[in-house]
C-alpha cells in the first residue's frame, strides 16, 4: 500500500533524499515542507551568487515543475512547529496538521549569532545593515543593501567568511576580514598554510584580514556605522556579514520529545534514536557523535536512508564521511583534508614550502596512508590526493609525486586510475561509476551524460574529468556530440562544410539552407540566427534577408529588455563627441522621457527603457547612426586621448579608433567584435584585453593584439605584429577580422577562438600570408565594408508591416526603474 | 495541453504579419500572439511568457516553438507546453478567411 512520507525541510538533503527514493521507485506519496519558499536551491553556489558568477536561476537544482512531474507537494513557506510521534502527525505555523507513516527529519542548520552587543534590532530580527550568510533571502538582502553602501566587515575567517569576504568585493569597495581566532580557516589549515592564506588574501584580493579580532560591540544607532574590537579598535562600516559558525536547527525534534544532543540522534540507518519511523539526514542529523557541516556526507547519508525506507537494502549501512573541502575563491586555491597536524611521533609528516609564491603543501602519512594534507597556492593535486586519502590507496615510494607533477601531463587524474566509487562531481555527488554506468547504457556524450547524471552541472570544476572519463569509458569512441561540432543545432554540418555547401547549392536564404541541407527540411528557430549572420558574411548584398531569421533585436536595432523595451545606443566614433551632438542626445532624451541616459562601458551614451514604437521618431531626431550595441556584430573602439593631449603619447590614438571604427561599423560576425587603440602601454583604452587592441609605441610604431576579454573571461591577447603606420594597422586589422568571420564557431568570441586556431598560424594567415589567401580576405572585407547600411534609416520605411508594433502592454513585466 | 476558449473575433488582414514572424493582439482583457509560419499555417498563444513575463510575439519561431526572446525558452506552438518544464502557455484556435486573421472556432 502506499504510504505516506512527509518530509520537514526542503534544503539539499531533504529534496535529494527525496530524489534517491524515487530512483528506487518507493512507494509513497511524498508531502514536504520547506521554512524558505522556493524550490530547492543549492545553497553552495549562494557563495557564486554574490560574487556575481552566477544567476538566480542558475542555481536551482528541482524547480516547481519537478515537484509536480514527481507527485509531490511541496509546502514552500511553510514551516513545522512540532511532531506528535504518537498521532504521527506534524503541525505547521500555518495551522494545519499533516498525518504521516513515515517521517524524514532534514532541517539543516541556522547560522550562529555571536553573543555581541547591539547586534539585534528589538524589534526587528538584525540591526539595519547586519546580515547573516545561509539562505537565498540572505544574500538577496545582502546584495540589495552592499549595492548602495561603501565599506563591509565580515565576522568568521572560516570557509564561508571568506567566501562572504571576495563575494561582497563584487559590491562595495572596501572590505575587512574579522577572525577570532589566530589564523585563517584554522580548522582546516595549520598555523603557516593560515598565515600563507592571510598573505594572499591581502594581497591579491585586497581584503584586510585581522586576526586574534573578538567583536563586541556593533556601533550605530539606526543602522549600522561600524563595528568595535575587544581592544577597543573601531572599524568604521556600513555593512555587517555574519559568518561564525552554524548550529543544527533541532528546535522541533527537541520540542518534540526525539533525542537531541548537539544535533538529532541517528543510527546507521539514519533513523531517530528510539524511532521506528522516523528518519534524520543532513546538516540537522548527529552520526556516531559527529556532525557534519558540507554536502558530500549527505548525499552518502541520503543513498542509506533511501535503500533503507524503500526496503531496497535495508542492511544499508553509513559509518561517517572523511571530509575534504575546497574554498571557492577564483583564483586563492586552498584545499585540506583530514588532520592538520601529526598525532604520533611515526606520523610522517611531508612539507613544501615557497613563501615567495604562497604556495604551502603538507602531508601527513600514517603506516603508508594519507590521513592529512593541506594545500594553498597549488590545487592542481588536490583531486588526486582528495582519491588517495578517501580510499586509502597505497601511496607512490616517490612521495615528491604526491606533491607535484612529475612528467605526465599536468594535475590530470587519469579515469582508469580511479576506483569506481571515487566521487568526480563533488557538487552534485556522483562517481566515476555512476558516469561509466550512463556511458555503458549507450549515452555516449558529454552533454548526455552531465544531463543524465547532474555531473559538472554545480560549480562546474569538474567538467573536465567528466569529459575524460566518458571518453575513457567510450573506450577512446565517445560519440563526439554530433551537434557540438555544428555550426548551428538544427543543421548538422560544422562550419566548413556548411559553407562549402551553400556555396554549391547557391543557398542565400535561411529557408533556403533548411530545405536543402536538413533531412526533412526541418526548420530550426534557434538556428536561423546563426545561419543569417553566416550568410550575410559570405553573400553580402546578395544575402536574400527573410526578417523572420532575425532575432528580435535585429529586427528593431536595438537591444530587448526585461520589461520588453528596447535601448538605444547611437554611435559614438572612439568615443569622441562634439557638445552640438550631447545637446541633441539630451533634447531627445528630455523629449521622450528617457528613464535612464547612461554612460556605457563602451565610452557612449544609451538610452534605456524605449518602447519599440518609439524607435523610429528617436532614430530620427537623434540623427546619429546606429552604434550596433545590440547585434552579434562590431561594436565599439575605445580609444585614449592620446598624442594630441596626453603627456604621455606616443600615437594618435583618438584618430586612429576613430577610423577604425568608420571602417568596419556594423560587420556582422559570429561574435562581437570590440576593439580599441590606445596611445601609450599605460593602456587606459585597455587594449590589451580586446578582441583587437592596438598599443602606439615609441617610434611611430603600433602594436596589434588579438583574442584579448575582459568579460565573463579575462585574457590577455597575443601579440600579432607591430606595424609601422596607422594604413598597416587598418588592413591587417580586416584582414584579421575576415578571417575570424570565416572560420570562427557560432558565438565563438576571439577570446576562445585566437587559442583554439593559435596565434602563430593566425599571424602565419594575417600578416605572412602563408596560405596565400590574404588578397581574398582583403577583397571580402571590402565588399562587406561597401555593403554598410545605417540600419537606422529604416525608421522612414518600415522593412516590414508592423515592425515597430510594440508586443506588450505586458503590465506582468518587471518594471524599469525611472532614474533622473 | 490548454485550448483556451474564446470569442471569435476578426483581429484583422492577415498582411499585418509577415512570414515566420508575430504579432500581438488585444482581444477584450487578453493578449493574444498570433504567428503566421512560414508554410502559410497561423497558431495563437498567450502573449505573455509565462516564465518572466517576455514578449512571445517578438520570439523567433520556426513550424513547431516559439522561442521567447528574454531568456530562450521554447514551446509548443500546437500544445502549449514548454519544452524546458516550464509552465504551458494557452493555445487559441486560429484561421484565416478571406484574406482576414480569425480567431476562435
Ligand atoms: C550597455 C552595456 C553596459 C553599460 O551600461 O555599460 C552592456 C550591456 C549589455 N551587455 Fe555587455 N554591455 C556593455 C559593455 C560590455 C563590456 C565592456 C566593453 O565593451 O568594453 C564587456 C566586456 C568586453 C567583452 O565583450 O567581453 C561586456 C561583456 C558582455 C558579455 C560577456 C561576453 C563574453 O563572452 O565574455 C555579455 C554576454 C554575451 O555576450 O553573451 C554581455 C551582454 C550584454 C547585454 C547585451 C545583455 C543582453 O543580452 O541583453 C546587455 C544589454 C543591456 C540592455 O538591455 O541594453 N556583455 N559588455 C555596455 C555597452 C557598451 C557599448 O557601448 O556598446
Ligand atoms: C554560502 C554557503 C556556501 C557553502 N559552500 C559549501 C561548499 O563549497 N561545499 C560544501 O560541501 N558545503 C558548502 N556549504 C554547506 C552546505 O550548503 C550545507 O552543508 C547543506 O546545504 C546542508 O544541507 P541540509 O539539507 O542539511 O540543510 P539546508 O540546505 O540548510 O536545508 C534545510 C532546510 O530546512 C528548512 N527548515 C528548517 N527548519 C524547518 C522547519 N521547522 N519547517 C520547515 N522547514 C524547515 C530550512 O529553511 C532549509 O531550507 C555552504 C553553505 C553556505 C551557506
Ligand atoms: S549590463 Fe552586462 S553586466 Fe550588467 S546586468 Fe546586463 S549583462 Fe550583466
Ligand atoms: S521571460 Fe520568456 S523565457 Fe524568460
Amino acid at each position: 500500500m502506499t504510504k505516506r512520507l512527509v518530509v520537514i525541510g526542503n534544503g539539499m538533503a531533504g529534496a535529494r533524499t527525496v530524489e534517491e527514493i524515487l530512483a528506487r521507485n518507493g512507494d509513497f506519496t511524498v508531502t514536504m515542507f520547506g521554512d524558505e519558499p522556493y524550490g530547492n536551491y543549492n545553497r553552495i553556489m549562494l557563495s557564486n551568487l554574490l560574487a556575481g558568477v552566477e544567476s538566480e536561476e542558475g542555481i536551482y537544482l528541482n524547480d516547481l515543475a519537478w515537484y509536480q512531474d514527481n507527485g509531490i507537494t511541496l509546502n514552500a513557506g511553510v514551516r513545522i512547529e512540532r511532531i506528535d510521534r504518537f498521532a504521527k502527525m506534524v503541525y505547521a505555523t500555518d495551522g494545519t496538521a499533516t498525518p504521516y507513516d513515515k517521517l524524514i527529519i532534514a532541517t539543516g542548520s541556522s547560522s550562529w549569532t555571536p553573543p555581541i552587543k547591539n547586534i539585534h534590532n528589538p524589534k526587528r530580527g538584525f540591526h539595519q545593515g547586519v546580515f547573516a550568510f545561509r539562505t537565498l533571502d540572505d544574500t538577496r538582502g545582502m546584495i540589495r543593501y552592499a549595492r548602495d553602501h561603501e565599506r563591509a566587515v565580515v565576522i568568521g575567517g572560516g570557509l564561508l567568511g571568506l567566501e562572504a569576504a571576495r563575494g561582497l568585493q563584487n559590491h562595495l569597495s572596501e572590505v575587512t576580514l574579522l577572525h577570532a581566532m589566530g589564523h585563517l580557516m584554522e580548522r582546516q589549515l595549520d598555523e603557516k598554510a593560515g598565515h600563507m592564506l592571510q598573505a594572499s588574501v591581502e594581497n591579491k584580493l585586497g581584503i584586510k584580514v585581522i586576526t586574534n579580532a573578538m567583536t563586541t560591540e556593533i556601533l550605530g544607532k539606526d543602522r549600522v556605522t561600524g563595528v568595535k574590537l575587544a581592544d577597543g579598535t573601531v572599524i568604521p562600516c556600513d555593512v555587517v556579514v555574519i559568518a561564525a559558525g552554524i548550529r543544527p536547527n533541532t528546535q522541533v525534534a527537541a520540542d518534540s520529545g526525539l533525542t537531541v544532543e548537539r544535533g538529532i540522534v541517528v543510527d546507521d540507518q539514519m533513523r531517530v534514536q528510539d524511532e521506528d519511523d522516523i528518519y534524520s539526514v543532513g546538516e540537522c542529523a548527529q552520526h556516531r557523535g559527529n556532525l557534519y557541516g558540507l554536502v558530500a556526507p549527505l548525499w552518502d547519508q541520503a543513498k542509506v536512508l533511501a535503500d533503507h525506507i524503500t526496503g531496497r537494502d535495508t542492511e544499508a549501512a553509513y559509518t561517517g564521511s572523511k571530509l575534504s573541502t575546497k574554498l571557492k575563491v577564483a583564483g586563492i586555491d586552498v584545499a585540506s583534508m583530514g588532520l592538520i597536524a601529526p598525532e604520533t611521533d611515526d606520523d610522517e609528516v611531508i612539507i613544501y614550502n615557497e613563501p615567495k609564491k604562497g604556495v604551502y603543501k603538507q602531508l601527513i602519512i600514517r603506516e603508508g596512508a594519507l590521513v592529512g594534507a593541506i594545500l594553498v597556492g597549488d590545487n592542481s593535486k588536490a583531486a588526486s590526493l582528495i582519491q588517495s586519502f578517501d580510499r586509502v590507496q597505497a601511496l607512490p615510494e616517490e612521495r615528491a609525486e604526491l606533491l607535484f607533477d612529475i612528467g605526465g601531463p599536468a594535475g590530470e587524474v587519469k579515469p582508469e586510475d580511479m576506483p569506481d566509487d571515487a566521487q568526480v562531481c563533488n557538487c552534485n555527488g556522483v562517481s566515476k561509476g555512476a558516469i561509466c554506468g550512463v556511458v555503458n547504457a549507450g549515452c555516449k556524450t558529454v552533454s548526455g551524460v552531465m544531463d543524465k547524471t547532474r555531473a559538472g552541472k554545480g560549480c562546474g570544476t569538474c567538467k573536465p574529468l567528466v569529459q575524460r572519463i566518458v571518453e575513457w569509458a567510450a573506450g577512446g569512441e565517445a560519440e563526439e556530440d554530433p551537434a557540438a561540432s555544428w555550426y548551428v543545432p538544427g543543421v548538422p554540418m560544422p562550419k566548413p562544410e556548411l559553407m562549402a555547401a551553400i556555396r554549391k547549392y547557391e543557398l542565400k536564404s535561411v529557408s533556403a539552407v533548411f530545405e536543402k541541407l536538413v533531412p526533412g527540411g526541418e526548420h530550426d528557430a534557434k538556428s536561423k540566427m546563426g545561419l543569417a549572420s553566416l550568410l550575410k558574411m559570405m553573400w553580402a548584398d546578395q544575402y536574400i534577408d527573410e526578417r523572420d531569421a532575425r532575432f528580435i533585436n535585429d529586427r528593431v536595432h536595438g537591444n530587448i529588455q526585461k520589461d520588453g523595451t528596447f535601448s538605444v545606443v547611437p554611435q559614438m566614433k572612439g568615443g569622441v563627441t562634439t557638445p552640438a551632438e550631447l545637446k541633441r542626445i539630451a533634447e531627445v532624451a528630455e523629449r521622450y522621457n528617457v528613464p535612464m541616459v547612461k554612460l556605457t562601458g563602451g565610452q557612449r551614451i544609451d538610452l534605456l527603457g524605449i518602447p519599440k514604437e518609439q524607435l523610429p521618431a528617436i532614430w530620427a531626431d537623434l540623427d546619429i547612426p546606429s552604434g550596433y550595441a545590440y547585434a552579434k556584430s562590431f561594436r565599439t573602439v575605445k580609444t585614449c586621448v592620446g598624442s594630441d593631449f596626453c603627456r604621455f603619447g606616443v600615437g594618435d590614438s583618438t584618430a586612429l579608433g576613430i577610423a577604425i571604427e568608420e571602417r568596419f561599423q556594423g560587420l556582422e560576425g559570429p561574435g562581437k567584435m570590440k576593439l580599441a587603440v590606445t596611445g601609450c602601454p599605460r593602456n587606459c583604452a585597455e587594449a590589451y584585453v580586446k578582441d583587437l587592441g592596438v598599443v602606439a609605441i615609441d617610434g611611430g610604431r603600433w602594436e596589434i593584439y588579438v583574442g584579448g576579454a575582459a568579460g565573463a573571461h579575462i585574457r590577455k591577447g597575443d601579440l600579432l605584429a607591430t606595424v609601422g603606420s596607422a594604413e598597416e594597422v587598418i588592413r591587417l586589422t580586416g584582414r584579421f577580422l575576415q578571417y575570424y568571420r570565416e572560420n570562427a564557431n557560432w558565438l565563438e568570441r576571439t577570446y576562445a577562438w585566437v587559442p583554439r586556431v593559435g596565434i602563430e598560424k593566425i599571424r602565419a594567415v594575417v600578416v605572412d600570408d602563408a596560405e596565400g589567401i590574404a588578397e581574398a580576405l582583403d577583397a571580402a572585407i571590402e565588399e562587406a565594408v561597401q555593403a554598410y547600411k545605417d540600419p537606422w534609416k529604416e525608421r522612414a520605411v518600415p522593412a516590414t508591416p508592423g515592425q515597430f508594433r510594440t508586443s506588450l502592454p505586458l503590465t506582468v513585466l518587471p518594471q524599469v526603474p525611472v532614474r533622473s | 495541453m490548454t485550448i483556451a476558449p474564446i470569442e471569435t473575433t476578426v483581429l484583422g488582414p492577415i498582411d499585418e504579419i509577415p512570414f515566420g514572424e508575430g504579432r500581438t493582439y488585444a482581444v477584450g482583457p487578453d493578449m493574444i500572439a498570433v504567428f503566421r509560419l512560414r508554410d502559410g499555417s497561423l497558431r495563437a498563444v498567450s502573449a505573455v511568457c509565462p516564465h518572466k513575463g517576455g514578449p512571445l510575439a517578438d520570439g523567433q519561431i520556426d513550424n513547431k516553438v516559439v522561442v521567447c526572446p528574454l531568456h530562450l525558452y521554447a514551446w509548443d506552438l500546437a500544445t502549449g507546453c514548454s519544452q524546458s518544464g516550464q509552465p504551458p502557455i494557452n493555445v487559441y484556435p486560429v484561421r484565416v478567411d478571406d484574406g482576414h486573421i480569425i480567431l476562435g472556432d
